[in-house]
């Protein structure tokens, strides 16, 4: 497992953890930077992550895909600090004998991802900036 | 007691670590919340607040005890 938090996420990195010879598919899920939410024009987005509990967070998603499906390499790395539009910012990557079992435990572990692990952004718009999901 | 702030609480505080003093007598989760709340009405608007021990999600009934790493948690927003 390549489980990290970094400046700058790198996808030849994580492409290269993920080759394997037992794997028929490699599942490959890139976040980027979007340029509107809400209706408004996005300038920019900064991630800021609570570092040794987001990565226990991450590792016990990761062991909960394990359990679940057949991987024989799993990648999770999520960026931190100020990211422009287009840039990516977390990368999940399953390898796996089969593709059904590599496109599932992707979606899981990006979809868990978004629900438990300490990452924060926040959204800078032309006029303002606003956390993500802090107020109902 | 010191408790990490991250995100929205840290900007609702004013600073990274906020010092709780003993005199406060918190010693659950639930009474840490619920002084948090007096102090900062803004926590009470928030969509959720958990609050992470060691790095475990804790819930309202875990006792604090010192030497432990204690963290707020505003909802989160990865990916």
């Amino acid at each position: 497992m390549l489980i990290k938090i970094v400046e700058d996420v790198d996808l030849n990195e994580a492409y290269h953890y993920l080759q394997d010879p037992g794997a028929g598919g490699i599942d490959l899920f890139v976040g980027t930077v979007r340029d509107h939410a809400q209706g408004k024009q996005v300038v920019k987005l900064v991630f800021e992550a609570y570092a040794p509990m987001a990565l226990n967070e991450m590792q016990k998603l990761a062991g909960a895909a394990q359990q679940q499906w057949p991987i024989a390499k799993l990648v999770m790395v999520h960026a931190v600090g100020e990211k422009m539009v287009g840039e990516p910012v977390v990368i999940i990557g399953v390898a796996s004998a089969h593709r059904d079992a590599a496109f599932t435990a992707c979606r899981f572990l990006i979809d868990e991802l978004k629900k438990t692990v300490p990452i924060w952004k926040k959204e800078y718009y032309e006029d303002n900036s606003v956390w993500v999901n802090a107020h109902p | 007691m010191e408790i990490l702030l991250f995100g929205i609480t840290r900007e609702i505080v004013g600073k990274s670590t906020l010092t709780v003093q003993q005199e406060e007598k918190l010693e659950t989760v639930g009474q840490l919340k619920t002084w948090l709340g007096e102090q900062y009405p803004a926590m009470k608007k928030l969509s959720s607040l958990a609050v992470a021990v060691d790095s475990e999600y804790a819930e309202d009934t875990q006792t604090l005890a010192p030497g432990q790493e204690v963290a707020l948690i505003p909802p989160v927003s990865g990916g």
